[in-house]
Protein backbone atom coordinates (compact mmCIF):
# COMPACT_ATOMS: atom_id res chain seq x y z
CA UNK A 1 0.00 0.00 0.00
CA UNK A 2 1.19 3.32 -1.25
CA UNK A 3 -0.33 6.26 0.65
CA UNK A 4 -0.30 9.22 2.21
CA UNK A 5 -1.31 8.90 5.42
CA UNK A 6 -0.24 8.20 8.95
CA UNK A 7 -2.06 5.35 10.43
CA UNK A 8 -4.91 3.24 8.61
CA UNK A 9 -6.84 4.28 11.96
CA UNK A 10 -6.66 8.15 11.59
CA UNK A 11 -7.69 8.58 8.24
CA UNK A 12 -10.99 10.12 8.08
CA UNK A 13 -10.46 12.21 11.42
CA UNK A 14 -7.15 13.87 9.97
CA UNK A 15 -8.89 13.89 6.74
CA UNK A 16 -11.90 16.00 8.60
CA UNK A 17 -9.56 17.95 10.01
CA UNK A 18 -8.13 19.11 7.01
CA UNK A 19 -11.35 19.53 5.66
CA UNK A 20 -12.50 21.99 8.22
CA UNK A 21 -8.93 23.43 7.97
CA UNK A 22 -9.12 24.24 4.12
CA UNK A 23 -13.01 24.94 4.07
CA UNK A 24 -13.45 27.54 7.14
CA UNK A 25 -15.66 30.03 4.78
CA UNK A 26 -18.40 27.13 4.33
CA UNK A 27 -18.57 24.52 6.66
CA UNK A 28 -17.71 23.86 10.43
CA UNK A 29 -17.21 20.03 11.67
CA UNK A 30 -18.16 18.23 14.45
CA UNK A 31 -15.26 15.90 15.01
CA UNK A 32 -17.06 13.60 17.82
CA UNK A 33 -20.06 12.90 15.67
CA UNK A 34 -17.70 13.41 12.45
CA UNK A 35 -20.06 15.55 10.61
CA UNK A 36 -19.54 18.42 8.81
CA UNK A 37 -21.87 21.12 9.11
CA UNK A 38 -22.83 24.45 6.70
CA UNK A 39 -21.58 26.60 8.42
CA UNK A 40 -24.91 28.72 8.82
CA UNK A 41 -27.66 25.65 9.35
CA UNK A 42 -29.91 25.67 10.63
CA UNK A 43 -31.66 28.47 8.61
CA UNK A 44 -35.41 28.73 10.02
CA UNK A 45 -38.35 27.45 7.49
CA UNK A 46 -35.76 25.92 5.55
CA UNK A 47 -35.72 21.85 4.93
CA UNK A 48 -32.87 20.34 6.38
CA UNK A 49 -31.13 18.58 3.90
CA UNK A 50 -29.03 15.43 5.48
CA UNK A 51 -26.97 12.88 3.64
CA UNK A 52 -23.32 10.73 4.57
CA UNK A 53 -21.76 7.60 3.99
CA UNK A 54 -18.91 5.74 3.69
CA UNK A 55 -15.53 7.75 3.22
CA UNK A 56 -13.53 7.35 0.38
CA UNK A 57 -15.91 8.74 -1.74
CA UNK A 58 -14.81 12.62 -1.82
CA UNK A 59 -16.16 15.07 -2.20
CA UNK A 60 -19.35 12.64 -2.28
CA UNK A 61 -20.52 13.96 0.60
CA UNK A 62 -18.82 16.57 3.22
CA UNK A 63 -17.54 18.24 -0.16
CA UNK A 64 -21.32 19.09 -0.80
CA UNK A 65 -22.17 20.38 2.20
CA UNK A 66 -23.06 24.04 1.87
CA UNK A 67 -25.49 27.15 -0.06
CA UNK A 68 -27.75 25.74 -2.73
CA UNK A 69 -27.09 21.46 -1.50
CA UNK A 70 -26.34 19.92 2.04
CA UNK A 71 -26.55 21.32 5.59
CA UNK A 72 -25.29 18.37 6.93
CA UNK A 73 -22.79 15.15 5.82
CA UNK A 74 -22.14 12.45 7.91
CA UNK A 75 -19.16 10.63 7.61
CA UNK A 76 -18.57 6.51 8.04
CA UNK A 77 -14.95 5.14 8.19
CA UNK A 78 -13.85 4.23 4.87
CA UNK A 79 -16.82 2.21 2.89
CA UNK A 80 -18.33 1.65 5.84
CA UNK A 81 -21.65 3.28 6.37
CA UNK A 82 -22.13 6.28 9.47
CA UNK A 83 -23.94 5.42 12.62
CA UNK A 84 -27.59 6.14 13.81
CA UNK A 85 -25.89 8.74 16.06
CA UNK A 86 -24.23 10.83 13.38
CA UNK A 87 -27.47 10.80 11.52
CA UNK A 88 -29.57 11.67 14.61
CA UNK A 89 -27.08 14.59 15.77
CA UNK A 90 -27.02 15.83 12.51
CA UNK A 91 -31.31 15.75 12.61
CA UNK A 92 -31.61 17.50 15.36
CA UNK A 93 -28.81 19.95 14.23
CA UNK A 94 -29.60 21.14 10.55
CA UNK A 95 -33.64 20.96 11.70
CA UNK A 96 -35.31 24.76 10.55
CA UNK A 97 -38.88 23.41 11.82
CA UNK A 98 -39.59 22.67 8.53
CA UNK A 99 -38.09 18.86 8.65
CA UNK A 100 -35.57 17.04 7.46
CA UNK A 101 -34.64 14.74 4.23
CA UNK A 102 -32.53 12.15 4.49
CA UNK A 103 -30.53 11.30 1.29
CA UNK A 104 -29.75 7.85 1.53
CA UNK A 105 -27.65 5.77 -1.14
CA UNK A 106 -28.81 2.14 -1.56
CA UNK A 107 -26.38 -0.02 -0.14
CA UNK A 108 -27.53 -2.65 3.13
CA UNK A 109 -25.60 -0.83 5.47
CA UNK A 110 -26.54 3.08 4.47
CA UNK A 111 -30.27 2.42 4.72
CA UNK A 112 -30.12 0.25 7.67
CA UNK A 113 -28.46 3.14 10.08
CA UNK A 114 -30.47 5.78 8.52
CA UNK A 115 -33.80 3.67 9.14
CA UNK A 116 -32.36 3.20 12.78
CA UNK A 117 -31.45 7.20 13.26
CA UNK A 118 -35.17 7.67 11.71
CA UNK A 119 -36.88 5.36 13.93
CA UNK A 120 -34.71 6.69 17.29
CA UNK A 121 -35.06 10.30 16.08
CA UNK A 122 -37.12 12.43 18.51
CA UNK A 123 -39.61 15.18 17.54
CA UNK A 124 -38.45 16.17 13.92
CA UNK A 125 -40.14 15.60 11.16
CA UNK A 126 -37.82 12.97 8.92
CA UNK A 127 -38.36 11.75 5.28
CA UNK A 128 -35.40 9.60 3.45
CA UNK A 129 -34.81 9.36 -0.31
CA UNK A 130 -33.26 5.96 -1.13
CA UNK A 131 -30.88 6.45 -4.44
CA UNK A 132 -31.13 3.37 -6.37
CA UNK A 133 -29.56 4.32 -10.01
CA UNK A 134 -26.94 1.40 -10.96
CA UNK A 135 -28.53 -0.58 -13.68
CA UNK A 136 -25.78 -3.40 -13.42
CA UNK A 137 -27.57 -4.98 -10.34
CA UNK A 138 -30.63 -6.60 -11.50
CA UNK A 139 -33.47 -4.67 -9.37
CA UNK A 140 -35.41 -7.90 -8.07
CA UNK A 141 -36.75 -9.15 -4.01
CA UNK A 142 -33.34 -11.36 -4.43
CA UNK A 143 -31.03 -8.57 -4.43
CA UNK A 144 -30.68 -6.42 -1.92
CA UNK A 145 -31.80 -3.89 -5.31
CA UNK A 146 -29.84 -1.37 -7.10
CA UNK A 147 -27.50 0.74 -5.79
CA UNK A 148 -26.97 4.60 -5.00
CA UNK A 149 -24.28 5.55 -7.17
CA UNK A 150 -23.67 9.00 -9.61
CA UNK A 151 -27.29 10.10 -9.38
CA UNK A 152 -27.06 10.99 -5.83
CA UNK A 153 -24.86 13.95 -6.58
CA UNK A 154 -27.31 15.26 -9.14
CA UNK A 155 -30.00 15.11 -6.73
CA UNK A 156 -28.62 16.28 -3.58
CA UNK A 157 -27.58 19.55 -6.20
CA UNK A 158 -31.00 19.80 -7.81
CA UNK A 159 -32.82 19.26 -4.37
CA UNK A 160 -30.87 21.26 -2.62
CA UNK A 161 -31.59 24.22 -4.56
CA UNK A 162 -35.54 23.57 -4.19
CA UNK A 163 -34.98 23.52 -0.33
CA UNK A 164 -32.71 27.35 -0.51
CA UNK A 165 -36.21 28.00 -2.49
CA UNK A 166 -38.21 27.43 0.58
CA UNK A 167 -40.18 25.03 -0.60
CA UNK A 168 -41.82 22.41 2.45
CA UNK A 169 -40.58 18.80 3.05
CA UNK A 170 -43.29 17.14 0.91
CA UNK A 171 -42.36 19.29 -1.63
CA UNK A 172 -38.88 18.35 -1.37
CA UNK A 173 -39.30 14.66 -0.95
CA UNK A 174 -41.17 14.37 -4.09
CA UNK A 175 -38.94 16.29 -6.00
CA UNK A 176 -36.00 13.71 -4.60
CA UNK A 177 -38.11 10.76 -5.41
CA UNK A 178 -38.64 12.21 -9.26
CA UNK A 179 -34.80 13.07 -9.95
CA UNK A 180 -33.96 9.16 -8.50
CA UNK A 181 -36.73 7.70 -10.79
CA UNK A 182 -35.39 9.51 -13.80
CA UNK A 183 -31.80 8.92 -13.27
CA UNK A 184 -29.73 5.36 -14.55
CA UNK A 185 -25.62 5.27 -13.82
CA UNK A 186 -23.47 2.53 -15.07
CA UNK A 187 -19.45 2.46 -14.29
CA UNK A 188 -16.28 0.48 -15.03
CA UNK A 189 -13.15 -0.01 -12.91
CA UNK A 190 -9.75 -0.03 -14.64
CA UNK A 191 -7.98 -0.80 -11.81
CA UNK A 192 -9.00 -1.95 -7.69
CA UNK A 193 -8.59 0.69 -5.38
CA UNK A 194 -7.10 -0.39 -1.32
CA UNK A 195 -8.96 0.20 1.64
CA UNK A 196 -6.26 1.49 4.20
CA UNK A 197 -6.92 -0.64 6.89
CA UNK A 198 -6.91 -3.56 4.39
CA UNK A 199 -3.57 -2.81 3.35
CA UNK A 200 -3.79 -4.38 -0.22
CA UNK A 201 -6.23 -3.84 -3.30
CA UNK A 202 -9.29 -5.48 -2.69
CA UNK A 203 -9.44 -7.61 -5.94
CA UNK A 204 -6.75 -8.50 -8.65
CA UNK A 205 -7.23 -7.19 -11.96
CA UNK A 206 -4.78 -7.95 -14.56
CA UNK A 207 -3.02 -5.25 -17.23
CA UNK A 208 -5.64 -6.19 -19.82
CA UNK A 209 -8.56 -6.32 -17.98
CA UNK A 210 -11.28 -4.79 -16.84
CA UNK A 211 -14.68 -4.90 -14.13
CA UNK A 212 -17.69 -3.54 -15.74
CA UNK A 213 -20.75 -2.87 -13.43
CA UNK A 214 -18.83 -1.56 -10.56
CA UNK A 215 -20.06 0.20 -7.57
CA UNK A 216 -18.08 2.71 -5.10
CA UNK A 217 -16.89 0.69 -2.51
CA UNK A 218 -14.57 -1.53 -4.31
CA UNK A 219 -17.07 -4.35 -4.62
CA UNK A 220 -16.75 -6.22 -7.83
CA UNK A 221 -18.16 -5.36 -10.88
CA UNK A 222 -21.06 -7.47 -12.82
CA UNK A 223 -18.25 -8.71 -15.39
CA UNK A 224 -14.84 -9.17 -16.11
CA UNK A 225 -14.01 -8.43 -19.60
CA UNK A 226 -10.81 -7.42 -22.17
CA UNK A 227 -9.69 -3.58 -22.14
CA UNK A 228 -11.24 -1.95 -24.67
CA UNK A 229 -10.89 1.47 -26.54
CA UNK A 230 -13.00 3.82 -25.02
CA UNK A 231 -15.60 4.35 -27.53
CA UNK A 232 -16.80 0.51 -26.94
CA UNK A 233 -16.30 1.10 -23.12
CA UNK A 234 -18.58 4.04 -23.44
CA UNK A 235 -21.10 1.86 -25.17
CA UNK A 236 -20.87 -0.70 -22.09
CA UNK A 237 -22.17 2.28 -19.60
CA UNK A 238 -24.41 4.27 -22.08
CA UNK A 239 -26.55 1.38 -23.48
CA UNK A 240 -27.57 -0.42 -20.50
CA UNK A 241 -28.46 2.82 -19.41
CA UNK A 242 -30.19 3.68 -21.99
CA UNK A 243 -31.97 0.49 -21.80
CA UNK A 244 -33.25 0.89 -18.75
CA UNK A 245 -33.79 4.73 -18.34
CA UNK A 246 -37.42 5.26 -19.75
CA UNK A 247 -37.12 8.18 -22.93
CA UNK A 248 -37.72 9.15 -26.33
CA UNK A 249 -35.84 10.67 -29.12
CA UNK A 250 -36.11 14.77 -28.55
CA UNK A 251 -35.95 14.26 -24.38
CA UNK A 252 -32.70 16.09 -22.71
CA UNK A 253 -30.83 14.63 -20.34
CA UNK A 254 -28.23 16.02 -17.89
CA UNK A 255 -25.50 13.55 -18.41
CA UNK A 256 -22.63 13.16 -15.93
CA UNK A 257 -19.29 11.41 -16.49
CA UNK A 258 -17.74 10.78 -13.04
CA UNK A 259 -14.37 10.12 -12.48
CA UNK A 260 -13.56 7.08 -10.12
CA UNK A 261 -10.40 8.44 -8.23
CA UNK A 262 -7.42 7.30 -10.81
CA UNK A 263 -8.31 8.66 -14.04
CA UNK A 264 -7.31 11.59 -14.77
CA UNK A 265 -9.47 14.11 -16.81
CA UNK A 266 -7.95 14.19 -19.53
CA UNK A 267 -9.62 10.52 -20.27
CA UNK A 268 -12.88 11.77 -18.63
CA UNK A 269 -13.36 14.46 -21.35
CA UNK A 270 -12.32 12.01 -24.15
CA UNK A 271 -15.26 9.22 -22.34
CA UNK A 272 -17.63 12.49 -22.57
CA UNK A 273 -17.29 13.11 -26.33
CA UNK A 274 -17.92 9.29 -26.67
CA UNK A 275 -21.10 9.26 -24.89
CA UNK A 276 -22.06 12.70 -26.54
CA UNK A 277 -21.98 10.94 -29.89
CA UNK A 278 -23.60 7.77 -28.48
CA UNK A 279 -26.45 10.25 -26.96
CA UNK A 280 -26.44 11.90 -30.29
CA UNK A 281 -27.43 8.75 -31.99
CA UNK A 282 -30.07 7.98 -29.39
CA UNK A 283 -31.59 11.33 -30.27
CA UNK A 284 -31.17 13.20 -27.08
CA UNK A 285 -30.15 16.29 -26.24
CA UNK A 286 -27.94 17.44 -23.42
CA UNK A 287 -29.05 20.07 -21.70
CA UNK A 288 -26.33 20.12 -19.04
CA UNK A 289 -23.15 18.32 -18.17
CA UNK A 290 -21.03 17.65 -15.37
CA UNK A 291 -17.22 15.98 -15.79
CA UNK A 292 -15.16 15.52 -12.65
CA UNK A 293 -14.20 13.10 -10.19
CA UNK A 294 -17.05 13.87 -7.70
CA UNK A 295 -17.97 10.37 -6.05
CA UNK A 296 -14.89 8.84 -6.00
CA UNK A 297 -13.68 4.95 -4.73
CA UNK A 298 -10.68 6.00 -3.61
CA UNK A 299 -7.79 5.73 -6.51
CA UNK A 300 -9.84 2.82 -8.24
CA UNK A 301 -9.28 3.83 -11.99
CA UNK A 302 -12.29 4.33 -14.42
CA UNK A 303 -15.62 6.26 -14.82
CA UNK A 304 -19.59 6.18 -14.63
CA UNK A 305 -22.09 7.41 -16.81
CA UNK A 306 -24.95 9.07 -15.29
CA UNK A 307 -28.02 10.21 -17.21
CA UNK A 308 -30.78 12.10 -15.71
CA UNK A 309 -33.78 12.82 -17.65
CA UNK A 310 -34.79 16.51 -17.26
CA UNK A 311 -37.34 18.96 -17.88
CA UNK A 312 -37.30 22.82 -17.84
CA UNK A 313 -38.05 22.58 -13.80
CA UNK A 314 -34.77 20.13 -13.16
CA UNK A 315 -32.58 22.60 -15.69
CA UNK A 316 -33.55 25.36 -13.70
CA UNK A 317 -33.20 23.49 -10.40
CA UNK A 318 -29.93 22.76 -11.51
CA UNK A 319 -28.65 25.81 -13.05
CA UNK A 320 -29.71 27.86 -9.23
CA UNK A 321 -26.40 28.89 -7.41
CA UNK A 322 -24.46 26.29 -5.14
CA UNK A 323 -21.21 27.30 -2.92
CA UNK A 324 -19.64 23.91 -1.72
CA UNK A 325 -16.22 22.78 -1.16
CA UNK A 326 -16.86 20.60 -4.27
CA UNK A 327 -19.52 22.15 -6.62
CA UNK A 328 -19.22 25.94 -6.90
CA UNK A 329 -21.37 27.83 -9.86
CA UNK A 330 -23.79 31.18 -9.48
CA UNK A 331 -22.89 32.09 -6.30
CA UNK B 1 -24.87 -25.35 35.75
CA UNK B 2 -26.19 -21.68 34.61
CA UNK B 3 -24.15 -18.92 33.39
CA UNK B 4 -23.25 -15.78 35.46
CA UNK B 5 -23.00 -12.61 34.74
CA UNK B 6 -19.33 -13.11 35.25
CA UNK B 7 -19.67 -15.54 32.55
CA UNK B 8 -21.17 -13.38 30.31
CA UNK B 9 -18.38 -10.73 30.37
CA UNK B 10 -15.94 -13.38 29.83
CA UNK B 11 -17.98 -14.87 26.27
CA UNK B 12 -18.14 -11.58 25.26
CA UNK B 13 -14.30 -10.64 26.12
CA UNK B 14 -13.63 -14.13 24.38
CA UNK B 15 -15.32 -12.93 21.16
CA UNK B 16 -13.69 -9.87 21.15
CA UNK B 17 -10.29 -11.21 21.40
CA UNK B 18 -11.07 -13.72 18.36
CA UNK B 19 -12.38 -11.22 16.46
CA UNK B 20 -8.92 -9.26 16.79
CA UNK B 21 -6.93 -12.03 16.15
CA UNK B 22 -9.68 -12.71 13.03
CA UNK B 23 -9.08 -9.30 11.19
CA UNK B 24 -7.37 -10.59 8.42
CA UNK B 25 -9.34 -13.52 7.86
CA UNK B 26 -12.47 -11.85 8.32
CA UNK B 27 -11.56 -8.93 6.04
CA UNK B 28 -10.19 -11.55 3.08
CA UNK B 29 -13.38 -12.97 2.86
CA UNK B 30 -15.60 -9.87 2.78
CA UNK B 31 -12.93 -8.18 0.40
CA UNK B 32 -13.97 -11.83 -1.88
CA UNK B 33 -17.70 -10.62 -2.23
CA UNK B 34 -18.10 -7.53 -0.58
CA UNK B 35 -15.75 -3.69 0.66
CA UNK B 36 -12.91 -5.58 2.96
CA UNK B 37 -13.80 -4.19 6.02
CA UNK B 38 -16.11 -6.91 8.24
CA UNK B 39 -13.50 -7.95 10.43
CA UNK B 40 -12.03 -3.83 11.16
CA UNK B 41 -15.74 -3.01 11.52
CA UNK B 42 -16.24 -5.45 13.95
CA UNK B 43 -12.96 -5.42 15.64
CA UNK B 44 -13.47 -1.08 16.45
CA UNK B 45 -17.09 -2.71 18.07
CA UNK B 46 -15.60 -5.24 19.90
CA UNK B 47 -12.68 -3.43 21.40
CA UNK B 48 -15.45 -0.62 22.42
CA UNK B 49 -17.50 -3.50 24.44
CA UNK B 50 -14.22 -4.20 26.47
CA UNK B 51 -14.00 -0.99 27.36
CA UNK B 52 -17.24 -0.82 28.27
CA UNK B 53 -17.27 -4.05 30.33
CA UNK B 54 -13.57 -2.75 31.58
CA UNK B 55 -15.49 0.61 32.86
CA UNK B 56 -19.27 -0.47 33.73
CA UNK B 57 -20.81 -3.13 35.70
CA UNK B 58 -24.06 -5.04 35.22
CA UNK B 59 -26.30 -6.29 37.75
CA UNK B 60 -28.34 -7.89 35.04
CA UNK B 61 -28.27 -10.13 32.04
CA UNK B 62 -30.38 -7.63 29.99
CA UNK B 63 -29.08 -3.88 30.85
CA UNK B 64 -25.12 -6.08 29.76
CA UNK B 65 -26.33 -7.48 26.62
CA UNK B 66 -28.31 -4.00 25.71
CA UNK B 67 -25.39 -1.89 26.52
CA UNK B 68 -23.38 -4.18 24.23
CA UNK B 69 -25.63 -3.77 21.23
CA UNK B 70 -26.06 0.17 21.66
CA UNK B 71 -22.21 -0.06 21.62
CA UNK B 72 -21.75 -2.07 18.52
CA UNK B 73 -25.03 0.36 16.69
CA UNK B 74 -23.21 3.36 17.71
CA UNK B 75 -19.47 2.27 16.83
CA UNK B 76 -19.44 -0.40 13.98
CA UNK B 77 -21.36 1.20 11.10
CA UNK B 78 -22.11 -1.02 7.96
CA UNK B 79 -24.21 -3.59 7.85
CA UNK B 80 -23.16 -5.66 11.00
CA UNK B 81 -23.36 -2.59 13.23
CA UNK B 82 -27.46 -2.68 12.82
CA UNK B 83 -27.56 -6.37 12.58
CA UNK B 84 -25.00 -7.14 15.75
CA UNK B 85 -26.44 -4.30 17.68
CA UNK B 86 -29.95 -5.52 17.47
CA UNK B 87 -28.89 -9.08 17.97
CA UNK B 88 -27.59 -8.16 21.43
CA UNK B 89 -30.32 -5.77 22.02
CA UNK B 90 -32.88 -8.54 21.79
CA UNK B 91 -30.86 -10.87 23.42
CA UNK B 92 -31.12 -8.70 26.21
CA UNK B 93 -34.83 -8.90 25.68
CA UNK B 94 -35.07 -12.28 25.49
CA UNK B 95 -33.08 -13.28 28.15
CA UNK B 96 -34.48 -10.43 30.68
CA UNK B 97 -33.69 -9.13 34.48
CA UNK B 98 -31.64 -12.48 35.78
CA UNK B 99 -28.11 -12.51 36.98
CA UNK B 100 -28.12 -16.03 36.32
CA UNK B 101 -28.86 -17.65 32.63
CA UNK B 102 -30.05 -21.29 32.42
CA UNK B 103 -29.47 -23.32 29.26
CA UNK B 104 -33.50 -22.32 28.49
CA UNK B 105 -33.21 -18.87 29.34
CA UNK B 106 -30.02 -18.45 26.85
CA UNK B 107 -32.03 -20.48 24.00
CA UNK B 108 -34.34 -17.97 24.75
CA UNK B 109 -32.26 -15.06 24.41
CA UNK B 110 -30.31 -16.24 21.05
CA UNK B 111 -33.96 -16.76 19.33
CA UNK B 112 -34.97 -13.38 20.18
CA UNK B 113 -31.70 -12.10 18.74
CA UNK B 114 -31.58 -13.65 15.54
CA UNK B 115 -35.35 -12.77 15.01
CA UNK B 116 -34.12 -9.09 15.67
CA UNK B 117 -31.57 -9.67 12.79
CA UNK B 118 -34.10 -11.20 10.90
CA UNK B 119 -36.51 -7.98 10.67
CA UNK B 120 -33.82 -5.92 10.34
CA UNK B 121 -31.76 -7.72 7.90
CA UNK B 122 -35.38 -9.14 6.33
CA UNK B 123 -32.89 -12.04 5.08
CA UNK B 124 -34.58 -15.47 4.32
CA UNK B 125 -32.73 -18.60 4.68
CA UNK B 126 -30.21 -19.27 1.77
CA UNK B 127 -29.40 -15.47 1.02
CA UNK B 128 -25.79 -16.60 2.24
CA UNK B 129 -26.28 -14.22 5.23
CA UNK B 130 -25.48 -14.64 9.46
CA UNK B 131 -29.03 -15.96 9.32
CA UNK B 132 -27.52 -19.21 7.54
CA UNK B 133 -25.39 -20.11 10.29
CA UNK B 134 -28.19 -18.84 12.94
CA UNK B 135 -30.66 -20.69 11.74
CA UNK B 136 -29.25 -24.33 12.24
CA UNK B 137 -27.76 -23.19 15.42
CA UNK B 138 -30.50 -22.78 17.07
CA UNK B 139 -32.63 -25.98 15.91
CA UNK B 140 -29.80 -27.53 17.26
CA UNK B 141 -29.52 -25.64 20.65
CA UNK B 142 -33.05 -26.65 20.80
CA UNK B 143 -32.23 -30.47 19.94
CA UNK B 144 -29.56 -31.22 21.93
CA UNK B 145 -29.76 -32.94 25.52
CA UNK B 146 -27.85 -31.24 28.67
CA UNK B 147 -26.63 -28.45 29.71
CA UNK B 148 -25.55 -24.93 28.38
CA UNK B 149 -21.94 -26.19 27.51
CA UNK B 150 -23.28 -29.62 25.45
CA UNK B 151 -26.06 -27.41 24.08
CA UNK B 152 -23.68 -24.48 22.47
CA UNK B 153 -21.16 -27.34 21.64
CA UNK B 154 -24.02 -28.33 18.88
CA UNK B 155 -25.19 -24.68 17.93
CA UNK B 156 -21.34 -24.35 17.15
CA UNK B 157 -20.97 -27.15 15.25
CA UNK B 158 -24.00 -26.66 13.21
CA UNK B 159 -22.81 -23.19 12.69
CA UNK B 160 -19.54 -24.02 11.65
CA UNK B 161 -20.96 -26.58 9.18
CA UNK B 162 -23.72 -24.16 7.90
CA UNK B 163 -20.92 -21.22 7.33
CA UNK B 164 -19.07 -23.68 5.01
CA UNK B 165 -22.00 -24.55 3.00
CA UNK B 166 -22.76 -20.85 2.60
CA UNK B 167 -19.53 -21.19 0.20
CA UNK B 168 -21.48 -22.65 -2.29
CA UNK B 169 -24.66 -20.03 -2.30
CA UNK B 170 -25.03 -17.20 -4.40
CA UNK B 171 -25.74 -14.13 -1.90
CA UNK B 172 -29.32 -12.63 -2.44
CA UNK B 173 -28.76 -9.80 0.39
CA UNK B 174 -25.69 -7.09 0.91
CA UNK B 175 -23.12 -6.09 -1.00
CA UNK B 176 -22.40 -9.86 -1.98
CA UNK B 177 -25.64 -9.86 -4.01
CA UNK B 178 -24.38 -7.44 -6.55
CA UNK B 179 -21.80 -10.22 -7.29
CA UNK B 180 -24.89 -12.62 -8.46
CA UNK B 181 -23.29 -16.03 -9.69
CA UNK B 182 -19.89 -14.46 -8.90
CA UNK B 183 -20.50 -14.43 -5.08
CA UNK B 184 -20.76 -18.62 -5.17
CA UNK B 185 -17.33 -20.35 -3.85
CA UNK B 186 -16.47 -17.76 -0.88
CA UNK B 187 -17.93 -17.95 2.84
CA UNK B 188 -20.29 -15.59 3.98
CA UNK B 189 -18.22 -13.50 6.45
CA UNK B 190 -21.16 -12.72 8.63
CA UNK B 191 -21.81 -16.41 9.25
CA UNK B 192 -17.63 -16.60 9.72
CA UNK B 193 -18.20 -14.43 12.41
CA UNK B 194 -21.75 -16.02 13.87
CA UNK B 195 -19.10 -18.68 14.30
CA UNK B 196 -16.82 -17.43 16.01
CA UNK B 197 -19.73 -15.91 18.51
CA UNK B 198 -20.96 -19.39 19.16
CA UNK B 199 -17.82 -20.88 19.72
CA UNK B 200 -16.75 -18.42 22.00
CA UNK B 201 -20.01 -18.88 24.04
CA UNK B 202 -19.38 -22.53 23.94
CA UNK B 203 -15.32 -21.65 25.38
CA UNK B 204 -16.66 -19.49 27.93
CA UNK B 205 -20.22 -20.66 29.41
CA UNK B 206 -19.56 -24.17 30.05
Amino acid sequence: MKKLINDPADVVAESLRGVEAAHRDHVRVDHDNRIVYRRDTPRAGKVGLVSGGGSGHEPMHGGFVGVGMLDAACAGEVFTSPVPDQMMAATETVDGGAGVLHIVKNYTGDVMNFDMAAELAGDVEVRSVVTNDDVAVQDSTFTAGRRGVGATVLLEKIVGAAAEEGRTLDDVHALAVRVNESARSMGVALTSCTVPSAGKPTFELADDEIEVGIGIHGEPGRERKPLAPARDVAAMLVEPVLADLPHQRGDSVIAFVNGMGGTPLIEQYLMFNEVTKLLDQAGLTIARSLVGSYMTSLEMAGCSVTLLRCDDELVRLWDAPVNTPGLRWGA
Amino acid sequence: MPATLSDLDAWLRRYAATIHDQVAYLTELDAAVGDADHGTNMDRGMQKVVGVLDSESFEAADALFKKVGMTLVSAVGGASGPLYGTFFLRVGTGIGTVSEVDAETLGAGLRAGVEGVLARGKAELGDKTMYDAWAPALEAYDGAEGDIGDRLTAAADAAAQARDDTAGLVARKGRASYLGERSAGHVDPGAASTVMLLEAARDTLS
